[in-house]
């Protein structure tokens, strides 16, 4: 690694820090119970939205009303999300004429949106409308964020409150992050992209003419658009002339401020923000990055300021970083290390002031080694999935690390809500682990953690793991699926590992060399994102209920104290011993095999 | 239930107005406004048509241009409405033979340059559509461009300065040069 590696992972740390206690401060003000200045500002258009909605913003509901209100409202927007995309054809501002998308696509695309995963088995540019883009899958982009953080924000209220059953308002805390949180920013970010170039305008494609012709060859397809094969089976090609580009237009600025601050992920155009009209300069990629982490990081500190303690948010923090950083410092290493199986051909990779050199397949020449890298790191360990840079390309060690930051489960920030609540559940269980050591009865943020407390928080650490392993096992069985890899040998099964690990841990990044879009990949995929993401959140939201109802016991000399070095020491090992315990077998198969392989 | 289900709709229609209406069409206005030749694509314009943008790599293979970064899209390089990289594996033999494809295409049209190629000018990028290359890539191309054109390589590495921006307030990204800009002013000078 360079210095100017270290420098651009420093600065980018350094002012993660500065903002998120302000940031952090800021939301426990949105989500306090009584009136202050932020709330007030807001207050009248908010209560309008609750008159035209009919929602009694008062009524403090329990944790069963919670769950059940977020699930109907997050399957009302898969109904529409799917309609948008099955009639677009008939609906305005459509100027290519994309046709509808196939059920299954529809489908999946639906259920990915809001399950803030963003799984993408379609290329934006060459098959969403406008509008679908627009008012179908950028608003889900708010919503399954808000989605997300509410259920935190009702979560740590359990851990606030004491005997009581409500735990807040699922539409007051919808309303709330969508007005005050990612509205005013996404609208900031989005200016601020443009003003580097990210496009943001409702223009149809533009034609230019090439400053030189080439020829290419062009796949012969049949009346009905299939390919024509040759007697070998060959596609069949004929020669042809490349004269002009197309250059694609769209409000691509505003959905990509909120795909990143929302950590949705999900890319305006095909190559995500690898892409020049999507992150067109080092700054903007800059931005992109710190808006990924700024609301999970943020979010500990507001969870720490509503218990009343601002410590145990900091130490969440802490535990997040200590497992960032030296994944980050990997993945950027092997990247500058270069390709192995390139050192044999008179390609120079090494680092000079002129070259970022490293493995540069699938990067972009402005964000060169360590800005892709960091970028790798941040998207894949909160549950965003945006990629700079194509993970399938990246080395075998590379690569290891995004999918082992997703099957930690997402709680390495995580995305927006879900990933503090995921690192709750690890708490608890860490807390009782030292309970048992001691033989004491485990207590966090002065709650007992009992029997029930302990079944939700295994069920939320644990049903994601399970239905990795078990869906990548059917998938690597069924013919249909092992047919789309896109590299051969171990490769190959890392394809499989990451697009099941990715889906079901609503991270939703790809090794895009598998072609996902089968009608196979598209309903497991669904039902792993649908599955994991609302079986962790129920879960979650059961676990608050049932502290919620308890009482406040106060500390003692046998209390474990979670602010310190030490519970920050073993919450990391308890994420990482699951993590890896689970995952090892799977990836010595995969990224560690293929490393042996090229090693020598 | 029936409330439940009434609420959630007018609160997902209410939504999506705010949302997917109101915030796009109104962040669509202001960046007109403000940041007009951004928000429509940086687009390069000569005798008020667009011939390109600054953001977007176009193909060269003609030995008188600077090459660009390598491009996976289909079925042409640098296909505007089809971005994605290769997606090839790091021990894929596949990359392999593409990487050596592409030093054999640039020895082919520049034999007595025996260095070894900059990494980023043989290996696709990420997009498919990279507007930009490294200084080393440039570098390596210089002496050719210079001699094809006949033109002296003092001449050509000045125009190679002027489209090398530095690192982003100085510290973020990396170095890089703008191919079609620069090819552009190359044909440009070769008129005068």
């Amino acid at each position: 690694m360079t210095a100017n590696d270290f420098i651009q992972i420093g600065i980018f740390l350094v002012v993660l820090l500065l903002l998120v206690k302000p940031m952090g401060r800021y939301m426990a003000h949105v989500y306090a119970d009584e009136p202050n200045r932020v709330t007030r500002l807001g207050g009248g258009v908010e209560r309008f939205i609750y008159r035209l909605c009919g929602i009694k913003a008062n009524e403090d509901m329990g944790w069963k009303q919670y769950a059940i209100a977020m699930l109907v409202f997050n399957v009302c927007g898969m109904v529409a999300v799917y309609v948008f995309q099955r009639v677009q054809q008939w609906l305005p501002l459509n100027p290519q004429h994309f046709p509808a998308l196939s059920p299954d696509l529809s489908i999946n695309t639906a259920i990915s949106f809001v399950t803030n995963t963003n799984w993408q088995a379609y290329s934006g540019e060459s098959t969403m409308s406008y509008l679908t883009q627009m008012a179908a899958l950028a608003v889900q982009n708010f919503l399954s964020a808000a989605t997300g953080i509410a259920v935190l924000i009702a979560v740590v209220r359990g851990f606030a409150r004491k005997t009581t059953k409500g735990i807040g308002n699922f539409w007051v805390d919808l309303t709330r992050t969508t007005l005050y949180v990612l509205m005013p920013l996404s609208f900031l970010l989005a200016m601020l992209l443009v003003s580097q170039g990210v496009i943001q305008n409702l223009k149809p494609y533009v034609d230019v003419p090439v400053v030189q012709t080439s020829s290419y060859a062009q796949p012969v397809t049949d009346s009905a658009g299939n390919p024509v094969k040759d007697a070998s089976g060959n596609p069949e090609t004929k020669p042809a002339q490349t004269t002009t580009q197309t250059l694609p237009m769209g409000p691509a600025a505003s959905q990509i401020a909120i795909k990143m601050l929302g950590t949705n992920g999900g890319g305006f155009f095909g190559a995500n923000s690898a892409h020049p009209y999507e992150n067109p300069t080092p700054f903007s990629n800059f931005l992109e990055m710190l808006a990924i982490f700024l609301i999970p990081g943020a979010l500990c500190i507001t969870f720490g300021q509503m218990v009343s303690d601002r410590r145990q948010g900091w130490a969440i923090l802490a535990t997040m970083l200590v497992i960032f950083i030296p994944l980050v410092i990997g993945v950027t290493a092997a990247e500058q290390s270069g390709n192995p199986i390139l050192h044999s051909l008179s390609i120079d990779q090494h680092a000079s002031a002129l070259q970022s050199g490293g493995n540069m397949e699938g990067k972009e020449t402005r964000f060169g080694i360590v800005a892709s890298s960091l970028f790798t790191a941040i998207t894949t360990a909160a549950s965003c999935g945006a990629v700079n840079n194509m993970h399938d390309s990246l080395t075998p060690l590379g690569g290891l690390v995004p999918m082992w930051l997703m099957q930690l489960g997402e709680v390495i920030f995580g995305g927006v809500g879900s990933g503090l609540y995921g690192m709750l559940a690890f708490a608890v269980v860490a807390v009782f682990i030292a309970g048992l050591m001691v033989g004491r009865t485990p207590e966090y943020l002065g709650k007992k953690i009992e029997a029930y407390e302990m079944k939700m928080a295994s069920l939320a650490v644990l049903i994601p793991c399970a239905l990795v392993v078990i869906c990548t096992a059917i998938a690597v069985m069924m013919p249909t699926a092992t047919a789309t890899v896109g590299n051969p040998g171990a490769h190959g099964f890392s394809e499989i590992l990451y697009t099941v690990t990715s889906a079901t841990n609503n991270n939703g990044s790809a090794f895009g060399g598998l072609s996902a879009n089968i009608p196979f990949w598209n309903v497991m995929l669904s039902v792993c994102m649908f599955f994991a993401r609302y079986t962790l959140a129920i879960a979650m939201l059961a676990l608050a209920g049932s502290v919620a109802a308890k009482k406040h016991v106060p500390e003692s000399a046998g209390t474990l104290p979670t602010h310190t070095p030490l519970f920050v020491t073993l919450l990391a090992s308890v994420v990482i011993i699951v993590g890896a315990l689970t995952f090892l077998p799977a990836l010595a198969l995969g990224p560690i095999a293929e490393y042996l392989m090229s090693a020598h | 239930m029936g409330r439940l289900i009434r609420n959630a709709l007018t609160m997902l229609v209410v939504m999506t107005v705010i949302t997917g209406l109101i915030y796009p069409m109104v962040a669509t206005g202001v960046a007109q406004v403000l940041f007009p030749h951004q928000a429509n694509g940086s687009l390069i314009e000569r005798d008020g048509k667009p011939i390109g943008s600054e953001l977007i790599g176009q193909y060269f293979d003609d030995p008188k241009y600077f090459w660009g970064r390598p491009s996976a899209t289909t079925p042409q390089p640098n296909n505007g409405t089809a971005s994605n990289g290769s997606n090839q594996g790091p021990t894929n033999t596949a990359l392999r033979d593409a990487v050596q494809q592409r030093i054999d295409a640039l020895r082919k049209v520049d034999p007595g340059n025996t260095a070894p190629v900059p990494a980023d000018l043989v290996t696709a990028s990420g997009s498919g559509l990279d507007p930009e290359i490294s200084p080393a890539a440039a570098q390596y191309q210089v002496a050719r461009v210079a001699r094809v054109r006949h033109l002296s390589e003092q001449q050509v590495q000045t125009l190679v300065a002027q489209f090398t921006q530095g690192r982003q307030l100085g510290l973020l990204g990396e170095l890089r040069v703008n191919v079609l800009q620069l090819n552009l002013a190359l044909d440009s000078q070769q008129v005068h």
